[in-house]
């Protein structure tokens, strides 16, 4: 089986200041892969550079075996297939949840706009918002918006998804909304790159882990191993932090 | 003529054709300040989406141009313009056309700062979640950027619009007999039959400029709750 998006020897600089070095990752279809790792890691920013809202400095990026050029013509296509959603709400004010969710399948996939929004109105339906859909996203509570914005990534029909740290805005209430829906995702077999700092999710999720740390991967493995008993130092004084 | 309207001097309005004269001037003065906004709103909107662009050619050349217009009393620029340009350059500019220069030249300045900040208000998650979707440059400006920056804009750019109508009376001082010249005019042809005629016709002119902004400034206010 031919891996969906294959990372080779990746690195990023901001300002001549190193933030992933040498980073490799193959994500198999159907797979979920969790990144941890402390804050500043370089995990978000590795998310980025996937589907290409930052310019890497060496290495390459494939998706379906061809390489993403963030600077390159296809780029705008090649996101279609990659579906991201980011930490902080990040709907377009100006439209109401609907709007939202149908502007990209008909404006840049060129659908018919009564099937989008049948679409639209089936997802809403599958994360329980079907009755805020002529609704403006200041009207929602943050764990709404980001399952709007979920919503909005899923009816482009990416062969991938990404999370970046989804529920890290939200009120501890609203998170467990959020990460019912993703964790509803794996289930159904897509595949799924998510960075998050909540570990129990992490491990009821992920078909695998990658622990980040310093730009670098430091360990990875199945959850089971690297929650219970992880190979190095580093990934365990990580895992103990969150202990109280 | 009653005592009432002599007292005030509005008797004057009603002798001859005063009150059409009045009239014919302040379509003047809306003349040239509507000509001037039209362009001001096309130029601004150029400029103030360059002055985003972040080169540093641009930025110096923009950053003195604003300041020269902010600095400069604008009775100062129609001077420079009308007076100056002929003797200097040998144009022959009609004291309309050196009106709507300058105006269009104020305007432009204006606008664009309002541009750019209307657009600089606009978060980077905003341009990146349109990306991600897989929208090209031009459809984020379109469906995403553009929509939100014009409600920001608007009732900002009407308040310019307002400044720049009433800022139209200082034209009769290159010589355009706009509304508060003819009222001036009629003052002084006046001043024997009915002495107290600069507080009416005055009043009036006051009415006239009331009459043509007040409705923008309504629109500005309700496009302002709309926004908000």
């Amino acid at each position: 089986m031919d891996p969906i998006l294959t990372v080779e020897h990746l690195h990023k600089e901001f300002d001549g200041y190193t933030v992933l070095d040498d980073v490799n990752m193959t994500v198999n279809p159907g797979e979920v892969v969790v990144i941890v790792g402390p804050s500043g890691c370089g995990k978000s920013t590795f998310l980025r550079c996937l589907n290409g809202l930052e310019k890497i400095e060496d290495g390459k990026v494939l998706l379906d075996g061809k390489i993403i050029n963030p600077t390159g013509v296809d780029i705008a296509k090649d996101r279609q297939k990659i579906g991201m959603v980011f930490q902080s709400y990040d709907l377009f004010p100006h439209k109401t949840i609907l709007q939202n969710i149908t502007l990209a399948p008909v404006k840049v996939q060129g659908r018919n706009k009564d099937e989008a929004v049948r679409e639209a109105v089936s997802l809403l339906e599958r994360v329980g918002l079907s009755n805020k859909k002529d609704q403006y996203p200041r009207q929602l509570s943050g764990g709404q918006k980001q399952r709007v914005a979920i919503v909005r990534a899923l009816i482009m029909h990416p062969e991938i998804l990404l999370f970046d740290e989804v529920t890290a805005a939200l009120d501890p209430e609203m998170v467990r909304e959020v990460l019912e829906v993703v964790l509803s995702l794996a289930k159904e077999g897509r595949t799924m790159l998510i960075v998050t700092h909540e570990m129990a999710f992490a491990r009821a999720v992920a078909d695998r882990i990658v622990f980040i740390d310093g730009g670098r991967i430091v360990e990875e493995g199945r959850p089971d191993e690297f929650f219970t008993d992880p190979r190095t130092e580093r990934a365990r004084r990580f895992l103990d932090s969150f202990e109280y | 003529m009653s005592p009432v309207i002599e007292s005030i001097g509005i008797d004057v309005l009603f002798k001859g054709n005063n009150m059409m004269r009045l009239l014919s001037g302040l379509m003047a003065a809306l003349k040239i300040s509507m000509i001037s906004v039209v362009l001001s709103i096309v130029i601004g909107l150029v400029l103030g989406m360059l002055m985003t662009l972040n080169k540093p050619a641009i930025k110096v050349v923009s950053r003195i141009y604003l300041e020269t217009v902010r600095i400069m009393p604008q009775m100062v620029l129609l001077f420079i313009v009308y007076f100056g340009a002929t003797k200097a350059m040998g144009l022959n500019l009609s004291a309309e056309t050196a009106s709507i220069i300058v105006f269009t030249f104020w305007g432009s300045a204006e606008m664009a700062d309002l541009v750019r900040g209307a657009l600089i208000s606009i978060p980077v998650i905003q341009y990146e979640s349109s990306y991600a979707l897989g929208m090209t440059g031009l459809q984020t400006y379109l469906y995403v950027i553009i929509p939100q920056t014009v409600r920001r804009l608007l009732p900002l750019a009407i308040n310019l619009i307002t400044r720049m109508i009433k800022t139209t009376s200082l034209v009769m001082m290159i010589g355009i007999v706009e509304v508060l010249k003819v009222g001036q005019q009629i003052i002084e042809a006046n001043r024997k039959s009915s002495p107290n005629a600069a507080f009416g016709v005055f009043a009036t002119v006051f009415l006239l400029y009331f009459i043509a902004c007040w409705p923008i400034s309504l629109l500005s206010r309700y496009l302002e709750k709309k926004a908000a």
